[in-house]
């Protein structure tokens, strides 16, 4: 290059641009690039932090749906009406400056004109908690006998009482119910949506991609069950229960019943994809590859709408827990001497009861925790997902 | 649109006999009947009834026909206005629905009201100033909202009303003006006395609503005719609520249509833990009580309202959106 | 220099930098974006002048950032995108300079500016127009906004007199019925007629400067031939600067008096538009060009592309943007350091180390 051409000219207006620069891509740029879909849900997923935080909270309401009599302190089913409306003892984890858990003493005194027993907490006396503790003997999922427990009073004895969450008015341990009522909760909450999904999916898949007779067919089904009123659709069929069958089989007709309204919504959205996926070019180049049907849709189809799949059955299993919970709490879902959220409640519905023992309504609490997790993932999986959010 | 109207109504009666026979398969669905509870009601409290006086009573209800021809008699009162007897409470139901209706309708209007007026202009709101410290705090409280079960909400603050303002927030009068007639101080008590309900029935719709109609609005500040206007040099907000506040509103009018049925159903849980005499009460016990033409009735009238509402939803869905119309 | 160059300046207005002041001059633009993945840098350093009457076309390919540039320009870049650096001086008469880049994109300043001094005809007519509003009601919105353009003294426009002037308008742009136009909806209207009525909406409040975004991409190639031939009357007609953006060299051939060649958000190349098709300097317009198919081209032989594709956004070569793709690039140069736009001949530019061994300093 001659000297001539290295000086800049000064012509018009232009001479400025000598100064901008373009700087080399990072490595971490680099990365970005070369990482597949899934990871880059992972890292979007991983990025809302409020998501994750839920996450973990529901990985720990789901621990406690495993084995609900680990984290339980007294049998859930144990009743003396001489406890009754035992207030929160509150847990203090140090003592001095030492690492001593313990829990402030309930004491007991008769009241001389209505001779029930009154309970107070006495901060001077302490019961000593301890972790890992054996207790009262269970079954792990109903297989393997055990006697461990998370938490219990450390003489083991049940002079020592913890109430973590006091007594309601027949003397059962709160926390110990909450336990169990979790795991019910919880439980009926995923097997409804899953079944919503199946069904919601398979039918919705079939009208959407065979198209003709099937299709005609399930959309006024599903046109007639959307236009039903839900709620009381589903007092009715609860109602309808007989009231002498067992709590499991109650537990499965409400699963069932809760499902079957649910299905509707995610059907219509698969069906309306299915059509729209059907006259896309990647379809129809499968096709003429020599694809076979099913590999066309489990291969090629499902896979662009998993991820909204997923984030809509998790947005959906809050609707069912707080569905399940009131159907219960008004008395017609799960019944006593099943536990679930719902039937915990169920004791706060009386005003002058609640005043005198408001942890009764605890359990409403965790009702409201589990769904915004629940939603809060949902969302954060659903945001994550879909590429064109943003 | 008038054509398509039309259309819709025609199919009214249609799904209304669908609808009926699912409704009586349903009241019908327990074991035993109205007689078998009421006998066992009967027996508990230590009386009962001899086999001669169990037909008899079982011919004056008419329940020894057999099931269609029971559901044929019903349906042809029905159509002819009368909603048969209630069997618990031996009056007519239009009467027991009639007395409780207005009051449902009018705790569905407040509660509609205070749901619209408040979520539409907070969602909009929260979708123009996203990411700011009132979007956050107004997504946290959306969250919330939207997690708390009707009754939830309504046990709370009824314990903080009992139990630190010493108020009974039961009921919707005071003691003094349950029975008495309709009177201006009637009517102003009521007033006081219904924004709890209506709050808390509205909560959860408002937490729903905000945060559809914030999802909506930034789905449609994204699009390019919102470009296209502020290249035109309008103002911010003449041009976010001529625009995309327009189009996201579309899609929630046509759900306004489903909230009037939605509101009396959810009306049910709260009206029966807060004790307003509305209809929902009135459902359950029939539906426990096996009051089979109470509750029949009051299912096949929310059935009805449930149509009603979504032709109200798509008609007004059509005449709000042009490209809706003239496609029809 | 034939006399078709000349074709649009007055008498004593000579052709090019000399003696002209530009009426948009942009200087080191920069737009980036911010997302959570990491920064795209969209506009990487652009600069160009446009004059009075004059007709820029600026072409490139799809992600080259044309039209976050055009964006830019009227202050319209929305987070997570932002104007990093750079001027952008706009002359709306001798005496005035305002730059831009430096307005708040929601001022009064701003939105004074836009659709009264500089207006923007989108892409996609068809979504540009909201769809539950007539056409005529967002023209005659934007007419009684700017009614000063019309009325520089007087009273406000009423609605009846900027209806008047809409039809006017579109009778101009050959809307066929145009009274009865106005109370249409866009999506009632065709491709050709929509793309009508959007240059009618921009021309609407006599702008000095229009910004035609891909104008002829949604249409066919005999509405093409129309709506250009329409633009073409029109600035000539309203002494409207234009800057057209377009990935079809074709198009550019018909319009434009100056080119600018874009490739991930920096210029390649730059002059008239005869001396960028008859004397491309830079190895990617050279390319691009010989990848066009034509008449005189040899049959049977297989088409030039140009090897490689576009880089990921996250992943910018080092160095000069085009060299991965480039048959002429210098190794040890042209992937470590990045060209400045240098002169190269009485009025071309071009950011090659071909050229020159100008290196762009930081």
């Amino acid at each position: 290059m001659d000297e001539a051409a290295r000086q800049p000219e000064r012509r018009g207006a232009l001479a400025a641009d000598v100064v901008d620069v373009a700087a080399p891509p990072s490595a971490a740029e680099e990365r970005v690039s070369l990482a597949s879909n899934w990871t880059l849900v992972w890292w979007r997923f991983r990025r809302h932090r409020l998501a994750m935080a839920s996450a973990v909270v529901l990985l720990g309401l789901y621990a406690v749906v495993l084995c609900p009599d680990f984290f339980s302190t007294q049998d859930p089913e144990f009743t003396e009406a001489r406890l009754a409306f035992i207030p929160v003892q509150r847990p203090r984890i140090l003592e001095g400056v030492g690492w001593s858990p313990w829990v402030p003493a309930v004491v007991g005194k008769r009241n001389p004109t209505t001779l029930r027993m009154e309970w107070q907490v006495d901060p001077a006396q302490k019961v000593r908690v301890r972790l890992f503790v054996r207790g009262y003997p269970y079954r792990i999922l109903g297989l393997f006998p055990w006697s461990l427990h998370l938490l219990g009073a450390s003489d083991g004895s049940t002079t020592g009482r913890v109430h973590l969450l006091g007594t309601d008015r027949l003397g059962r341990d709160q926390w110990s119910r909450l336990m169990h009522g979790t795991q019910t909760s919880m439980t009926i909450g995923l097997v409804a949506v899953t079944l919503s999904v199946v069904l919601g999916v398979l039918l919705g898949g079939v009208s959407g991609y065979i198209g003709g007779l099937p299709d005609l067919v399930i959309q006024r089904l599903i046109e007639l069950l959307q236009s039903l009123p839900t709620i009381p659709i589903w007092l009715a069929l609860t109602a309808a229960l007989p009231r002498d069958w067992t709590p499991i089989r109650v537990f499965f007709a409400i699963t069932v019943i809760l499902s079957l309204v649910g299905w509707t919504t995610l059907a219509r959205e698969v069906r309306s994809r299915f059509l729209s996926l059907r006259e896309e070019d990647f379809v129809l180049a499968a096709d003429l590859a020599g694809c076979s049907r099913a590999r066309i849709i489990v291969r090629h189809m499902v896979p662009t709408f998993l991820s909204h799949i997923i984030a809509t059955s998790t947005l959906a299993i809050p609707a069912m827990i707080i569905n399940e919970t009131s159907l219960s709490f008004l008395g017609l879902g799960i019944r006593p001497p099943a536990i679930s959220w719902g039937v915990l409640l169920q004791e706060a519905q009386n005003i002058q009861t609640l005043a005198l023992a408001p942890w009764l309504l605890i359990p409403g609490l965790v009702v409201i925790l589990s769904v915004l997790a629940f939603n809060l993932v949902g969302d954060g999986l659903r945001d994550a997902a879909d590429p064109y959010s943003h | 649109m008038t054509r398509y109207a039309l259309r819709r109504l025609v199919l009214l009666p249609v799904l209304l006999f669908v609808f009926s026979v699912a409704v009586f398969a349903i009241v019908q669905a327990p074991p035993g009947d109205f007689l078998t509870s009421y006998m066992a009601t009967l027996a508990s409290s230590g009386s009962s009834v001899t086999a001669e006086q169990f037909e008899a009573l079982r011919r004056d209800y008419g329940l020894d026909q057999p099931l269609h021809v029971q559901y044929w008699k019903w349906m042809a009162n029905v159509l002819q206005g009368n909603l048969g007897l209630s069997l618990e409470y031996q009056r007519p139901n239009t009467e027991l629905i009639g007395e409780r209706l207005v009051l449902t309708v009018i705790l569905a209007v407040f509660s509609f009201a205070f749901t619209w007026l408040v979520a539409i202009p907070i969602g909009i709101y929260s979708a123009t100033h996203q990411r700011s410290v009132v979007d956050y705090v107004i997504t946290v409280l959306n969250y919330v909202g939207v997690a708390t079960p009707n009754f939830m909400l309504a046990l709370i603050l009824m314990w903080v009303a009992y139990a630190y303002l010493g108020i009974g927030v039961t009921g919707l009068f005071s003691p003094e003006f349950v029975d008495a007639p309709w009177s201006l101080a009637r009517v102003l008590n009521l007033l006081a006395h219904i924004w709890l309900p209506a709050v808390v029935l509205g909560v959860a719709g408002t937490a729903r609503l905000t945060r559809v109609m914030r999802a909506n609005l930034l789905d449609e500040l994204n699009k390019p005719y919102v470009v296209t206007a502020r290249a035109k040099g309008l103002t911010e907000w003449r041009l976010v609520l001529r625009y995309p506040v327009r189009l996201a509103l579309n899609p929630l009018v046509s759900t306004i249509g489903w909230y009037l049925p939605a509101l009396f159903s959810g009306s049910l849980i709260v009206a029966t833990v807060m004790n307003i005499p509305n209809i929902g009460p009135l459902l359950l016990r029939a539906l426990v009580n096996q009051d089979m033409y109470l509750a029949g009735s009051i299912l096949l009238i929310y059935c009805f309202l449930a149509i009603i509402g979504t032709l109200i939803s798509d008609v007004l869905l059509a005449w709000l959106d042009p490209r809706i119309r003239m496609e029809n | 220099m034939t006399s078709k160059q000349f074709g649009d300046l007055a008498p004593g207005e000579v052709y090019g930098s000399q003696g002209l002041t530009p009426l948009l001059s942009v200087r080191g633009l920069r737009v980036s974006f911010f997302v959570d993945e990491g920064i795209v840098r969209a506009v990487d350093g652009l600069s160009f002048d446009v004059f009075p009457g004059q007709v820029l076309g600026i072409v490139g390919e799809s992600g080259c950032g044309k039209s976050v540039a055009m964006r830019a320009v009227l202050q319209l870049v929305e987070p997570p995108g932002r104007i990093v650096s750079g001027q952008i001086l706009f002359r709306p008469d001798p005496s005035r300079v305002i730059d831009l880049a430096g307005l708040a994109p929601r001022g009064a300043s701003m939105r004074a500016i836009r659709g009264a001094e500089i207006a923007l005809i989108p892409q996609e007519p068809m979504a540009a127009f909201s769809p539950v509003h007539s056409v005529g009601d967002q023209i005659v919105e934007a007419i009684r906004l700017h009614w000063r353009q019309w009325r520089p003294d007087g009273p406000p426009l009423t609605r009846g007199e900027a209806r008047q002037i809409t039809a006017e308008l579109f009778r101009d742009v050959g809307i066929s019925m145009p009274e009865q136009r106005l109370d249409a909806y866009s999506w009632q209207l065709s491709g050709g007629l929509r793309q009508r009525a959007m240059i009618a909406m921009a021309l609407s409040c006599k702008p000095r400067l229009l910004i035609a975004d891909e104008p002829t991409t949604a249409i066919d190639v005999t509405t093409q031939a129309q709506v250009l031939n329409l633009l073409r009357d029109l600035q000539r007609k309203y002494r409207t600067a234009v800057i057209f953006i377009t990935h079809d060299l074709g198009v550019i051939a018909q319009i434009a008096r100056e080119v600018v060649v874009m490739y991930l958000g920096r210029v390649m190349e730059q002059g008239p538009v005869d001396d960028i098709f008859h004397a491309a300097k830079h190895p990617y317009t050279r390319a691009l060009l010989r990848s066009i198919p034509g008449l005189q081209v040899t049959p049977r032989v297989p088409l030039p592309i140009i090897s490689g594709s576009l880089p990921h956004p996250f992943n910018r070569p080092r160095g000069c943007p085009f060299h991965p793709r480039c048959s002429e690039a210098i190794r040890g140069e042209c992937d470590e350091r990045v060209p400045a736009l240098q002169p190269v001949g009485e009025r071309q530019r071009v950011s090659c180390f071909l050229y020159h061994d100008v290196e762009a300093m930081s």
